[in-house]
């Protein structure tokens, strides 16, 4: 019963492998990868419904019972997030196949993009400090892939960055895995939560608590997100749509795990710590995301933003808080995926990647332009959109804790996107028309199918709150009490 | 022992901190190559060096040794060996459409 934990990353991986055989086809290549995803879906929200009402699951590979072997370990926050992501990938590569971008297809774009999500739904199902890495790092190579598929220059000069930057975060991932090791010597995450309560995190842990700090934040983009515009603004719309949507995500969530299962001893000193970066990361994301005209600056300064967001919440570590963070953390997979699906349908119809170069695109594609303009309401948290309850609540919660700069940096930094984005609307859609309508490129129904289901999606999230409330709470309640998450995923207390 | 292979592990990181630091692409790449060895070695050295005999059931041996640690080299050094593999190719990709392998004349936004 609990093998079916193993499907959401195994059956990406080998949808991935068998349409490596389907080269000539495309046809196969696009819709056996959606087919794939839809079904990863359909199982995801099939085991949070069952953990929901049974409890955590577990799978121990190989019948090696944990703290010796590699558990896969499903509570409510990893699977609303790993249904989440696959929702988004199935949209993702949705629009992929509707963009027809022929040469990418050709070289293993979908098995790339199944790849990706396998390692990132492994990220989140893991049990194991050192399966974490090794997850990470099928996910960072597909993206290595990715990043530099097609070619372009600008592409490999930002790849040549992107990777660098990658390979020296894992570097430091493994040297924490060593200290962790030969200080504590287990890497199961319950065992050693455990087993740093026994020592009460003392100040080497603490230290080495701050080195997985860097490590995570460097994957989120927590303060050190100088390698994150660059590179997201190298890529195809797809593709872009997809990172934005995970790849931060996943280093959140490993900082959501690790700051409230393992080290959530010392708040005073590692919880400050990240109070002060997410402060950080929100002022110098809301100046980035304003002082750029690129439209591709902008979308990932606003992806920046919403880290600090969400690390606000983490920071803020009470009840309310975490509730937060975790409702903003799904509607930010599905509204960055959004933001970026639609920022580059602008470029592909315009041609312009500039907001001061086009004007007038609501009387061309008067249907898009309210969508686009829905995404920029429910980035900016205005209700009823999903954006609002995840605002209100980090809000509350970091209130509550006391941490008044906190809070008024994060309402702030809304507003920042808000201005940051309606600033693209204002100038693009609004004002004189600038294409003529015999000259307009057409947005086809396959591209508008994608962004017009992930506008609902946002609308319908932020009206149908009280179906995902219970789900929220329950994963909220499992990561302020570590004890839930342990006794469930070791077999008896050690 | 454990001393030695951790001044070996300093030397290392050194090393690989100082060709990072270079211009040029290639040295860039070999720091990573060399960096990755550095802390496989002292992944090796945090569970300790080996003191017993093979750690294999029904052998009833005083000690033996942690195999855990070699695990995961193993899995780590397949991981870097690929990475190295991808980044040499994609360096001597830019190499090629860029014609320049000096890291200086890649920084920048707008290069196209």
């Amino acid at each position: 019963m609990n093998n079916i934990l193993v499907f959401p990353m195994i059956l990406p991986i080998v949808a991935g492998v068998g349409l490596l055989f389907f080269r000539t086809s495309r046809s196969i290549q696009r819709w056996g990868s959606i087919a794939a995803m839809t079904a990863v879906f359909s199982i995801s929200l099939f085991i949070l419904t069952t953990v929901l009402s049974d409890g955590i699951m577990r799978l121990d590979f190989g019948e090696w019972l944990p703290p010796f072997g590699i558990t896969f370990v499903a509570d409510a926050f990893a699977m609303l997030l790993v249904s989440a992501a696959s929702l988004v990938s199935i949209l993702c590569l949705l629009y992929a196949a509707f963009a027809r971008d022929e040469q990418r297809e050709h070289f293993f774009l979908y098995p790339f993009l199944l790849l990706l999500t396998a390692g990132v739904n492994g990220s989140f199902l893991t049990g194991d400090l050192f399966n974490l890495f090794v997850c990470f790092e099928v996910m960072l190579l597909a993206s290595y892939v990715l990043m530099t598929l097609g070619g372009e220059r600008r592409q490999l000069v930002e790849g040549v960055k992107y990777i660098l930057i990658n390979i020296l975060s894992s570097w430091l991932f493994l040297l924490g895995i060593a200290y962790i090791y030969g200080t504590l010597g287990t890497l199961n995450m319950a065992h050693l939560s455990l087993r740093i309560a026994e020592a009460g995190q003392p100040p080497l842990l603490t230290t080495i608590s701050i080195l997985f700090l860097v490590v995570f934040s460097l994957k989120a983009g927590l303060v050190l997100y100088f390698w994150l515009p660059g590179s997201y603004g190298a890529l195809p719309t797809a593709v872009s749509a997809l990172f934005a949507a995970l790849l931060t995500k996943v280093g959140v969530y490993a900082l959501f795990r690790t700051f409230t299962l393992l080290f959530y001893h010392e708040p005073n000193i590692t919880h400050t710590i990240i109070g002060w970066m997410a402060v950080a990361t929100m002022i110098g994301g809301s100046i980035g995301a304003i002082a750029y005209k690129d439209i591709r600056k902008i979308a990932s300064y606003n992806v920046v933003i919403a880290v600090g967001f969400m690390l606000a919440g983490l920071a803020a570590f009470n009840l309310e808080a975490i509730e937060g963070a975790i409702y903003y953390l799904l509607h930010d997979i599905l509204v960055k995926g959004l933001l970026f699906l639609s920022i580059g349908s602008i470029i592909y119809a315009t041609g312009k990647t500039r907001f001061d170069e086009v004007s007038g695109l609501i009387v061309n594609y008067p249907l898009f332009g309210w969508m686009f303009f829905v995404t920029i309401l429910s980035l900016g948290g205005i209700p009823p959109f999903s954006g609002f309850p995840g605002k209100i609540l980090i809000g509350q919660g970091s209130i509550a804790a006391g941490e008044y700069v906190l809070a008024a940096v994060a309402f702030a930094s809304s507003l920042a996107v808000l201005y940051s984005l309606i600033r693209i609307f204002l100038s693009m859609f609004w004002g004189e028309m600038s294409i003529r309508r015999k000259d307009q490129v057409p947005l086809t129904k396959g591209r508008l199918a994608p962004i017009l289901i992930l506008t609902l999606l946002t609308a319908g999230l932020g009206l149908g709150m009280n179906l995902l409330s219970p789900y929220v709470s329950e994963a909220a309640n499992v990561l302020m009490n570590p004890e839930l998450y342990i006794n469930k995923a070791l077999n008896k207390p050690f | 022992m454990e001393t030695i292979i951790i001044l070996l592990v300093g030397v290392l990181v050194s090393v690989a901190t100082y060709l990072l630091l270079s211009k040029n692409v290639i040295r860039v790449v070999l720091g990573t190559a060399l960096l990755s060895h550095a802390v496989h070695l002292l992944l090796l050295t945090m569970g300790g060096l080996k003191r017993g005999s093979v750690p294999i059931l029904g052998d009833q041996p005083e000690t033996y040794t942690d195999a855990l640690p070699q695990a995961l080299i193993l899995t780590a050094i397949v991981i870097s060996f690929a990475v190295t593999a991808f980044f040499l190719v994609l360096v001597f990709r830019t190499y090629q459409q860029t014609n320049t392998d000096n890291l200086h004349e890649l920084k920048g936004a707008d290069n196209e």
